[in-house]
């Protein structure tokens, strides 16, 4: 024990360790920063993000673990962590714009994203519960803190609050289900805990119950239904960039771990989990679905829809061979896209009086400015899987997955749920298109970093939709080693 | 096949794709610009589109001009276009067509102009894909796609309760599809299992027999594999049909969508339901496509008898010609299940028929509701006098629609029908009854609206039709005239492709009943050439 980690370690683990050191210099630089030129900082952040998706993307080969095998990063961990670093980047470009018309003066704010961005990676990261457990709560912890950033807002203290109860409460329900299994296998481990649990085991109750408190843990985690009461009010109350930040990235972490910690640590027990994220899935994706009808704020209909789209995701864990995991990443790609493309939407809407969080607030859109009109149609096209969008292409990958396995009837309720989201998206639509301009329609003037940041994300919908081929690719070469 | 080797069926496709890249540039103000490009560009498709009939090769029934590149290889995905004897005349109706909506939204069409033209030629894109695809992710995709742009024509530019009929109308439809998108699924993992190849390319696809043996019973009738995913792609093509019941949405769209909307929607939206039947449902699953003969018989007529007699006591022009594309589309389905030569070629040379008269009877109420802005027959009578030219385009359209010998309904009606009374007589007896309800609202119609004396004031001071006007309904009235005195160039080129069809489908028949062959070889040229002596008016 005199080392407890070497170099190999530290370059294993780069682009971690780049995250943080780059969030860190963002905190430091926060107090020597001028006033009202805080903007500087989420640029530098950006750039850090960037300078660590180029390291990352240089590691894409044979797994490599590290911290006594503790972590890996292998091409499962190297996608997710691609889409969190995708995610982080756009919602800092689309924070810098925003804080400046919030009149938040702060650069922490960019530091935390990062912070959170660290935690996810740990999270696709860790084959060991432990770590898992500490980039779950990394996570966790800074998301708490940013949802509660407008101090003098009612509605995101009551998120911040309502997230760090269910948080609190969902961690400990994860942390019960790791404690079961390490008393009954007496590993950490997760490949250690599967070749522990040996056929005899597997019938035990408490192992059930083991993985019963991870999928309601995880279910909180990731919004399933009936885990998701919170999330509407969250995601209302909190700042734009940080409701973006919680749907897109930190559901998709939650995913990730989901997919390692049933996958590798309790395979034994497929057919029982996979039934278990049958009802969930048909749940969720039903529930979310049906409510998103009714609401008028647009965030709280993107709550709604997000929910909607775990349920979707969750079909790819339920067929669970190889098809449906590489479904379910290619997803988790084009979901978190989409989703983040929507939400710099809203942000864009947010011109002096109007926030842009009611549906009404888009209405007329296509007259004030065609390009953003363009912009979300195809968004919203993508979100309700209507060709030649990403959204088509992962539905299709997806719903295959399930018909491949032969759960009929789940891929039927999936593409009729699939026909009732079209309703709502298209509402949006309608008010953008079909509606007379209100007479006091505001010029819409979005900030240079919002603007590329939809560029990107529609731009990426689109190109996941013409082209899927690369993609497709690069999803089932990453599940390919999970195993 | 192609002969010069130039993907000529892509370069039709995209022209107005390309068209709407253009218009894009021009600044909303120059109307004038947008307007001829929106025209130059739908009738350089239509040109181009004169190449296929002329080099067609009607001796074959293979695809031609076929364009295969790999897209998506994990999947098996591939950019495939081709064309045969099914698609052709729809392929020519669809540019044909898209000219005229694009010449008659001219003057009717003032506000976001640049909006509308482009919606109007990604919509031509659309729908020249649906024909041109034979990969089943490609032909979703277009299948899709032309949602959009038709939901938004009838949406912004649409009257009355325009949000509601264009909701209803892309939930009606992408609700069908969805649900084919899963038996499109099926059949490509099913194919999968059997060969090892999974492809999505349609014409691989067809090689291989799907499960007919039975899977459950449902109320006594079994239900095998194909019947299940016969039944999915049943469901998205009868919305498109549209067949009773499934035809609610159509009334409603057709009456608060722009004329142009209307034109396109009637004259090749509801073809392509007919077309992936005929396309799909036919030859991949013969067995199926036998089993559920009586149900598409029952459902046929019911749209027939139904649809006419709801047109009968409509007081809206616009809404009594989209209830007569319900009946008609029954006949066509009727005729198609017949399943017999005379049967199939009648209903593919229907389905061009009422594109171009219920497309020129859209216009027709499209051209008095720009001057009048009501479509209420009690507000119309006596026109004739007022407008001559009107009133006779009108007669030769209408007259085309009852199916007049000597006009292009004529020669479908007759095919269907003789299809249908060699397969049973008491559907081809209901069948001719909703010809003969067809004459009836028809004329009453027309009675109601052109003759008698010129009561209402308003209407006292229309004026006749323009020459812009003019162009949009000779040029049909002109094919009308053609393809019902010398319809043999149209028969005789999709007369292989047809065969082709049948023989798969009545290959199952064999296996499973015997000799029951008999009536479906030859007999093809006889009747087509027959027809023209008839009257030549």
């Amino acid at each position: 024990m005199t080392q407890v980690f070497n170099m190999a370690d530290l370059s294993t683990a780069a682009p971690e360790v780049i995250v943080s050191l780059v969030a860190m210099l963002i905190l430091m630089l926060d107090f020597i920063a001028p006033r009202g030129r805080r903007d500087w900082l989420g640029y530098l952040s950006v750039l850090g993000v960037l300078l660590t998706l180029m390291v990352l993307i240089r590691q894409w080969g044979a797994p490599r673990s590290a911290f006594s095998g503790q972590y890996l990063s292998d091409p499962f961990a190297l996608f997710f962590k691609i889409v969190f670093l995708v995610s982080a980047a756009l919602i800092l470009l689309m924070s810098i714009g925003y804080l400046k018309s919030e009149g938040i003066d702060k650069g922490e704010f960019y530091g935390l994203i990062l912070f959170a961005t660290l935690g996810m990676m740990l999270m696709a990261s860790a084959v060991d519960l432990l770590i898992l457990y500490i980039g779950l709560e990394t996570m966790s912890i800074s998301i708490y803190i940013l949802a509660g950033f407008l101090k003098r807002e009612r509605r995101s203290n009551e998120a911040a609050l309502k997230y760090l109860l269910m948080g609190g409460f969902s961690s400990a329900v994860i942390l019960y289900g790791i404690v079961m299994l390490y008393g009954l296998t007496g590993a950490l481990g997760l490949k250690d805990i599967a070749s522990a649990l040996t056929a005899d085991k597997l019938t035990n109750p408490a192992l059930i119950l083991a993985m019963v408190m991870l999928a309601a843990g995880f279910g909180f985690k990731i919004a399933a239904v009936p885990f998701h009461m919170y999330i509407p009010d969250v995601y209302e109350g909190a700042p734009t960039p940080v409701t973006a930040l919680l749907s897109a990235a930190s559901e998709i972490a939650g995913l990730a771990i989901l997919l390692r910690v049933f996958l590798v640590a309790i395979p034994g027990l497929q057919d029982r989990w996979a039934l278990l994220f049958y009802v969930l899935s048909l749940l969720t994706m039903t529930v979310g679905n049906v409510v998103a009808i009714a609401q008028s704020n647009i965030k709280r209909m993107l709550a709604y829809s997000s929910i909607a789209h775990i349920g979707y995701l969750l079909i790819g864990v339920v067929a669970g061979r190889e098809l449906g995991i590489s479904a379910t990443l290619l997803y988790s790609l084009v979901y978190a896209l989409m989703t983040l493309g929507a939400f710099a939407m809203v942000i864009l809407l947010c011109v002096g009086e109007v926030k842009g969080e009611r549906i009404d607030d888009f209405t007329g859109l296509a007259q004030r400015s065609p390009m953003a009109a363009a912009a979300m149609l195809i968004l919203l096209l993508s979100l309700a899987g209507v060709p030649p969008t990403a959204g088509f292409v992962g539905k299709l990958y997806l719903f295959g997955a399930a018909i491949e396995r032969g759960y009929i009837w789940l891929a039927v309720i999936a593409v009729v749920n699939s026909a009732i989201s079209l309703f709502y998206y298209m509402k949006v639509a309608m008010a953008m298109y079909m509606q007379d301009v209100p007479p006091a329609g505001l010029a819409l003037s979005p900030s240079r970093p919002l603007r590329v940041a939809l560029f990107v994300a529609v731009a990426g919908t689109l190109a996941i939709g013409v082209y899927p081929g690369p993609f497709l690719d690069l999803a089932r070469a990453s599940v390919a080693g999970l195993w | 096949m192609n002969v010069l080797q130039f993907p000529i069926l892509s370069l039709i496709a995209y022209l107005p794709l390309l068209g709407v890249f253009l218009i894009l540039l021009i600044p909303k103000e120059a109307k004038g610009g947008i307007r001829w490009t929106a025209l130059a560009f739908a009738l350089a498709s239509f040109v181009a589109s004169l190449w296929i009939p002329a080099s067609f090769d009607a001796a074959t029934p293979e695809m031609q001009f076929v364009e295969k590149f790999s897209w998506i290889p994990t999947l098996g995905v591939t950019y495939f276009f081709g064309l045969d004897g099914i698609s052709i005349w729809l392929v020519m109706l669809t540019t044909f067509l898209s000219v005229i909506a694009v010449i008659c939204s001219w003057e009717s069409i003032t506000e976001r102009l640049k909006e509308y033209y482009i919606f109007l030629l990604i919509l031509e894109t659309g729908m020249l894909g649906v024909f041109f695809a034979l990969d089943f992710f490609l032909f979703y995709i277009f299948w899709e796609v032309m949602l959009v742009p038709m939901y938004f024509l009838i949406g912004v530019w649409g009257s009355d309760r325009r949000l509601y009929s264009a909701i209803k109308f892309f939930l009606f439809t992408l609700f069908g599809s969805v649900i084919m998108l899963l038996g499109i699924l099926a059949v490509y993992f099913s194919h999968g299992a059997q060969t090892g190849a999974y492809t999505f390319d349609v014409l691989q696809l067809m090689n291989v027999s799907y499960p007919s043996t039975p899977l459950f019973t449902i109320l006594g009738v079994p239900f095998s594999f194909q019947d299940v995913v016969w039944l999915s792609f049943f469901l998205s093509f009868a919305i498109k049909v549209p067949m009773f019941p499934f035809h609610t949405w159509l009334p409603d769209a057709h009456t608060d969508a722009p004329t142009a909307a209307s034109v396109i929607l009637a004259g090749v939206l509801l073809k392509m339901g007919t077309y992936g039947f005929i396309r799909f449902n036919l030859p991949m699953f013969p067995e199926a496509t036998r089993h559920f003969v009586p149900m598409i018989m029952i459902l046929s007529i019911i749209s027939i008898i139904y649809g006419a007699m709801v047109c009968m006591v409509q007081p809206d022009m616009k809404r009594l010609i989209a209830y007569s594309s319900v009946s008609h589309m029954g006949f066509i389905m009727l005729g198609m299940f017949a399943l017999n030569a005379q049967g199939v070629q009648g209903s593919i040379i229907q389905m061009v028929n009422h594109g171009l008269s219920t497309g020129a009877l859209f216009l027709i109420v499209g051209l008095i509701y720009d001057r009048r802005h009501t479509r209420l027959i009690s507000e119309l009578g006596g026109l004739s006098k007022q407008m001559p030219v009107y009133a006779t385009l009108f007669a030769i359209i209408m007259l085309s629609s009852m199916g007049l010998p000597g006009l292009n309904g004529f020669i479908g009606e007759f095919l269907i029908l003789v299809g249908a009374f060699k397969v049973n007589y008491v559907w081809a007896a209901f069948a001719v009854t909703g010809i003969v309800l067809g004459a009836a609202y028809m004329l009453w119609l027309y009675q109601r609206t052109m003759f008698g004396a010129l009561e209402n004031p308003k209407n006292a001071d229309l004026k006749d039709l323009s020459l812009r006007e003019m162009s949009t309904l000779v040029p049909i009235v002109i094919m009308c005239f053609w393809i019902g005195l010398y319809p043999s160039p149209f028969l005789a080129r999709m007369e292989a492709s047809v065969n082709n069809i049948l023989t798969r489908v009545n290959k199952a028949q064999a296996a499973a009943a015997g000799p029951a062959l008999s009536h479906v070889k030859g007999s093809v040229q006889t009747q087509p050439s027959a027809v023209p002596i008839q009257e030549p008016r």
